[in-house]
């Protein structure tokens, strides 16, 4: 990922001090957008949550420190204890750093993997087109979840083997997209140009292509955030997540079998996701709008 | 060839293309893109590659840089830069010829910029790759030539990116990128089709400029005879993938032989200076030119030609010379040489 984040965000002396037109507009139309505006001030507040809480508090999710399933106000527990008498307050603001964590590994893993195979395919066409994007279907026709499960079953359910399974199913869309950018650039004068000069391919590719190809990407990175948070929690819901590592998916998991007793122990953290989920969407979808000139007239 | 070099205008050659050809392998078959285009071009002088569109002129640059789009490759031929045989070159080799030895200036200047990089960026590369120098001293260097191509204010140009220019700015930082190097051979693509009349003017003026102070060679790609006219020393007349008709400018414009040539220049608008009612409709050559599929052994032209003979579609005439520096490959022309 470094390699295509860094062409990626930073073209060689331009710095951030004066943007591309085409930067400047997109983040002009991003601010007038409220619901993107809203999506980011929520993920950032959760983000903030998510970094700052466990620095500040000195608590750990998994003791026991109210009776069990002790309701929502009480004494013991803000919102609530579960089945085992664990917070789920102190549950609700550690296990968001596992899952946005997992959330962004497994985003930047599969933006990496699908900016690859795509711009290769895109790149160079015929045979090596043929075989990535075979692969592609491949990974497109498993079942993803299925396939994330076996991953993880595989190896033992860490923080970090989640993520790459996660990453490792999700990229197929990625790829497309990012063919598909590279197959109209790759045929635009200024390709030419560049190779007139007597630049290589890879320079062709990574500092030529991708920075022309950044914005569909970022948008399609960002939705594969929220992709990446709910596999984490489908994969904890199942049992298959680290169990020493406390996530909002594997709360409600946990607590799946008491939801009629202690609703709260589960909804919580359900709404931690949904809020989380919804954040990354609102922006990714400004972003698009932002970036994709045809929409541009409506904002 | 041999008749070419005993001119006495035409000095030693920089660029020598002998009997190149290209083709493109499909599905279908092989389809030939260029069959045995000859000719020369020496230090300092212009030569226009002249025709419609399809007939190869592009293929014809492309070659000579080695980037013919795939399926193409080239058949057989030579590609001569002094002496030396670009056609064998390997792929990084020929990496180091573009952009340092010969360069090539394209017909839109508002997509052959990057839009993502400045300006400065893109003539920096040339420099940085080709000639190793460090980011400041190319920032220097990156100055000075869009000076010498005339952009005001170069300073802070430099820093600007290629939408916040004009169309004739654009392609001057075009031209400053291709020069960048210093090129023995400047490969022009239509350099002024995309521009008006007025920059048109500008640009043939800054590029003769150029070419008189370091003496480059200057191969111009174009189907617009005042083009033609203004900037080359001699011409080279494409149809079909082949060369028809190959002099100096003044001679082929004169007294073009070639059906084709005539045709081409007949097709000119006149600028009449009283202009009346009954003056005549211009001229057209019916038809147009053949894909490359349904090239047949015989002359590519004969099918629109109006002088056609049965020779014609059995045989592609040799060049005849038909004055002190005009060859033709028409069959019109056998008795003449």
């Amino acid at each position: 990922m470094t390699q295509s984040t860094v062409a990626a965000t930073a073209p060689p002396a331009a710095p951030a001090v004066k943007p591309p037109g085409q930067w400047r507009e997109a983040l002009r139309i991003f601010c007038r957008n409220p619901s993107a505006v809203f999506g980011f001030f929520l993920l950032l507040a959760i983000v903030a949550i998510a970094v700052l809480g466990p620095m500040l508090m000195e608590a750990d999710p998994f003791e026991l420190v109210a009776p069990p399933m002790d309701p929502p106000g009480s004494e013991f527990a803000i919102l609530g204890s579960d089945y085992l008498g664990r917070d789920v307050l102190t549950g609700l603001i550690f296990g968001g750093r596992a899952t946005l964590l997992v959330g962004v590994v497994a985003a930047l893993l599969s933006v990496f993997i699908g900016v690859v195979v795509g711009a290769l395919a895109g790149y160079y066409g015929g045979w090596v087109d043929e075989a990535l994007m075979r692969i592609t279907e491949f990974f497109q026709v498993l079942p993803a979840l299925l396939f994330a499960m076996v991953l993880v079953t595989l190896f033992s359910p860490t923080l970090w083997t989640i993520s790459i399974a996660i990453g490792v199913v999700s990229w197929t869309g990625t790829a497309r997209l990012a063919r598909g950018e590279f197959l109209r650039l790759k045929q635009l004068d200024y390709i030419l140009a560049e190779r007139v000069i007597g630049a290589s391919s890879g320079r062709i590719i990574w500092k030529v292509i991708l920075p022309n190809a950044v914005a569909p990407l970022i948008v399609s990175a960002t939705l594969a955030v929220g992709t990446a948070i709910l596999f984490e929690a489908g994969l904890s819901f199942l049992g298959l997540g680290d169990p020493n590592m406390m996530s909002w998916g594997l709360m409600i998991g946990n607590s799946r079998p008491y939801i009629l007793t202690a609703w709260w122990a589960v909804t919580l953290p359900g709404v931690a996701i949904f809020l989380t989920v919804l954040a990354v969407s609102l922006i990714g979808d400004g972003l698009n709008d932002a970036f994709n000139p045809r929409l541009r007239e409506r904002a | 060839m041999s008749g070419m070099n005993s001119v006495a205008a035409a000095p030693e050659p920089l660029l020598r293309v002998d009997r190149l050809s290209v083709e493109f392998a499909g599905r279908k078959g092989v389809a030939p893109v260029l069959n045995d285009v000859s000719f020369e071009v020496a230090a300092g002088e212009t030569v226009c590659l002249v025709g419609e569109s399809g007939c190869g002129k592009s293929m014809t640059a492309l070659a000579i840089m080695r980037l013919i789009p795939e399926p193409g490759r080239i058949n057989t031929g030579v590609i001569q830069l002094r002496g030396a045989d670009l056609a064998k070159y390997s792929v990084p080799e020929m990496r180091r010829i573009r952009g340092n030895k010969i360069s090539m200036i394209f017909q839109e200047p508002m997509t052959a910029l990057n839009p993502v990089y400045t300006v400065g960026d893109q003539i920096c590369e040339p420099l940085r790759l080709h000639q190793g120098l460090s980011r400041e001293e190319a920032r220097t260097r990156a100055i000075d030539i869009l000076r010498s191509v005339e952009i005001p204010a170069p300073e802070r140009r430099i820093d600007e990116y290629p939408h916040q220019l004009s169309g004739g700015m654009r392609q001057r930082v075009m031209i400053a990128m291709a020069l960048a190097c210093d090129p023995d051979v400047l490969i022009a693509d239509e350099p002024t089709t995309a521009l008006d009349v007025t920059v048109q003017a500008q640009i043939f003026d800054l590029l003769r400029a150029q070419q008189q102070r370091r003496g480059t060679a200057i191969v111009m790609i174009t189907h617009d005879m005042g083009a033609v006219s203004e900037m080359s020393d001699r011409v080279v007349v494409m149809y079909g993938g082949r060369v028809v008709e190959e002099g100096l400018t003044s001679e082929i414009l004169e007294s073009p032989k070639h059906p084709y040539t005539v045709g081409l220049i007949a097709c000119l608008p006149e600028l009449d200076p009283a202009p009346s009612l009954d003056r005549p409709d211009l001229p057209e050559i019916p038809g147009v030119v053949p894909s490359v599929w349904q090239r047949g052994v015989g002359c590519p032209f004969a099918d629109r030609c109006t002088r056609v003979m049965p020779k014609c579609r059995q045989d592609f005439p040799p060049a005849f010379q038909t004055g002190p520096t005009q060859k033709v490959s028409c069959w019109l022309y056998e008795e003449q040489s």
